[in-house]
């Protein structure tokens, strides 16, 4: 069976052959389509490097990387990423920068002109849905962290991307945003379905919205350990404290914690 | 115990009734505005009373009062010469933007473009000016040509390394924005690099058209026929000293009149640079 996202036994060096960083070695992932999939592991043990791996924005130096049958050599139109920074362009508005997605990637781009107010539409929603309805026309300076990391979670769906990769997109929210957004995720995957590759700090957050959660070793990163998250669905707030949720979150604690020791 | 209080915030709330018995320069604000006014009108004075008080003759230096008469006699020829300065400064100027940002954005997205043209460039810009207009002279004879090529010479340079400058400090993360949706190069370019290097751009507007001034007046007064600079020569040969200097501070008065210009453009055009503060210059006091 093959998966729509394979990653293949990659190594990945930031720098010279001797000098270097080695971020990531003998790290393997494989995603089904339509899959929900955290990734967890130490601070600094290459989970941001590993989504640049698979977005092709950072060439692997061995291994393969595969996204829908095909290796990727460069970045994909079908990916929507939200980076652990904010990353907006401050010379943009909120709404604008939402709507950078649809200025490059087709077909929105050539329809943009022409449909302008059904895709402003659409950006609006979005940005309601995560709480920043009347914010469009500020500009990200005059949005507090949080906010624009909201702003950035809504660039990454608006053209709505059948593979979306987020790295700590909630990580500078308080908790009670931060698990009203996790509602909204899941609501959004549940209707769309789109194959979501997440990194996160958050146990819950990672259990309350996986499918499955995959712990990583400390640099050089590799994948150490997957559990399989078999809740019903939609998940809920109350849920993530019964015992058996709370059976998994521990589970994976002594995962990290190993990881971090034999580091 | 309770009269310090008392007294305490008695003297407290005297500062804040004070503002509105202020002078009116007192304000900040006020005082930043007019200070330009200020320093020239005082230079001025000073100026005017030195060459009184120690009755500095004429050819030497001549008093801002003499200077001001001398304008207003020839007030029709500084106009029509004034005039045509401003022509070739403005056109040299306009060839110089458009030169300078396509290079700009070709040598600032493009390492290997970088290599190869910035030592050359480096080089040529280390030329003195004054050197090349008996070339200009040359191949296209005196007049309105070697100065309009002069201005755009002195001012392309600041324009190029400033966008170039620009596009090549994009920052990484908002390049990989557009990377990771797969935008081409020239998307990059046009949605980041170009955005990104307008502050640059702008600031450098302001030097670059003061160097034109100075590039334009340096090809009148060694070839030409007309403009401020070849009214200077003119007078010079005639011992006019006042008119020179009348030349002079015709000179520096458009020169900060396109800065003036400059700035507001910049403004403008760049508010995200300076986050929206009013008065980009003030700022740093706060
Ligand atoms: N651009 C880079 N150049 C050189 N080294 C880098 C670069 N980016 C990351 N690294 C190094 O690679 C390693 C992994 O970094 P990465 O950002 O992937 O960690 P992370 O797991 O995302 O950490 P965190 O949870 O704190 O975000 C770190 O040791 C870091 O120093
Ligand atoms: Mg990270």
């Amino acid at each position: 069976m093959s998966h729509f996202v394979e990653l293949d036994n990659i190594t990945l060096r930031y720098g010279g052959e001797d000098t270097g960083t080695v971020a990531l070695e003998g790290a393997t992932l494989r995603v089904a389509r339509g899959e929900f999939v955290a990734v967890v592991g130490p601070s600094g043990c290459g989970k941001s490097t590993l989504m640049k791996a698979l977005s092709g924005l950072w060439p692997v130096n061995a291994g393969t990387v595969i996204v829908a049958g095909r290796e990727v050599a460069r970045p994909l139109e079908i990916v929507g990423m939200a980076f652990q920074n904010a990353t907006l362009l401050p010379w943009r508005t909120t709404l604008d920068n939402v709507m950078l997605p649809l200025e490059i990637v087709q077909p929105h781009r050539g329809r943009l002109r022409r449909h302008r107010a059904e895709y402003e539409a659409r950006a609006r929603d979005l940005l309601k849905l995560v709480g920043l309805a009347g914010f469009e026309q500020k500009f990200p300076w005059q949005l507090s962290g949080g906010m624009q990391q909201r702003a950035s979670l809504c660039r990454a769906l608006i053209h709505e991307p059948e593979l979306l990769i987020l790295d700590e997109p909630f990580g500078a929210l308080d908790m009670f945003t931060r698990e009203e957004l996790w509602g909204v995720m899941q609501d959004l995957w549940m209707t769309k379905r789109p194959t979501v590759i997440l990194v996160t700090h958050d146990l819950r957050e990672a259990v309350y919205l996986a499918d499955r959660v995959h712990v990583m070793s400390a640099r050089p990163g590799r994948m150490v350990h997957a559990r399989t998250v078999d809740l019903a669905r939609p998940r809920t707030l109350e849920g993530t404290y019964t015992a058996s949720f709370t059976a998994i979150t521990q589970e994976l604690r002594e995962h990290i914690s190993h990881a971090r020791a034999a580091a | 115990m309770t009269d310090t209080t008392v007294a305490r915030s008695a003297a407290s709330a005297r500062p804040a009734a004070a503002p509105t018995r202020k002078p009116w320069l007192a304000s900040r604000r006020n005082l930043e505005r007019a200070l330009p006014w200020l320093v020239v009108i005082g230079l001025f004075l000073v100026w005017e009373v030195g060459v009184r008080a120690f009755s500095v003759p004429q050819f030497v230096l001549p008093a801002p009062s003499v200077i001001f008469e001398s304008m207003w006699k020839w007030r029709v020829p500084i106009l029509d010469n004034a005039w045509q300065t401003l022509f070739t400064t403005a056109v040299g100027f306009g060839i110089a933007i458009v030169f300078g940002l396509v290079t700009g954005v070709l040598i600032g997205s493009s390492s290997l473009i970088y290599n190869g043209l910035y030592p050359v460039l480096i080089g040529f810009n280390s030329i003195p000016k004054v050197a090349v207009v008996p070339i200009l002279v040359i191949w296209f004879g005196i007049g309105t040509v070697p100065a309009i090529i002069t201005a755009f010479l002195i001012s392309f340079f600041p324009i190029l390394v400033n966008v170039a400058t620009g596009i090549a400090t994009v920052e990484p993360e908002l390049r990989d924005v557009l990377r990771a949706l797969g935008a081409r190069r020239r998307d990059i370019i046009l949605k980041v690099g170009l955005p990104r290097a307008m502050p640059y751009f702008f600031a450098s507007l302001k030097v670059a058209i003061t160097v034109a001034f100075v590039g334009s007046i340096i090809a009148e007064t060694v070839a030409s026929n007309k403009g401020i600079g070849h009214l200077m020569m003119v007078a010079s040969s005639r011992f006019d000293v006042p008119l020179v200097f009348a030349g002079l501070l015709v000179t520096a008065l458009m020169g900060v009149a396109m800065y003036i210009v400059a700035n507001i453009v910049e403004r403008r055009m760049t508010g995200w640079a300076t986050r929206g503060m009013d008065g980009g210059m003030s700022a740093p006091q706060g």
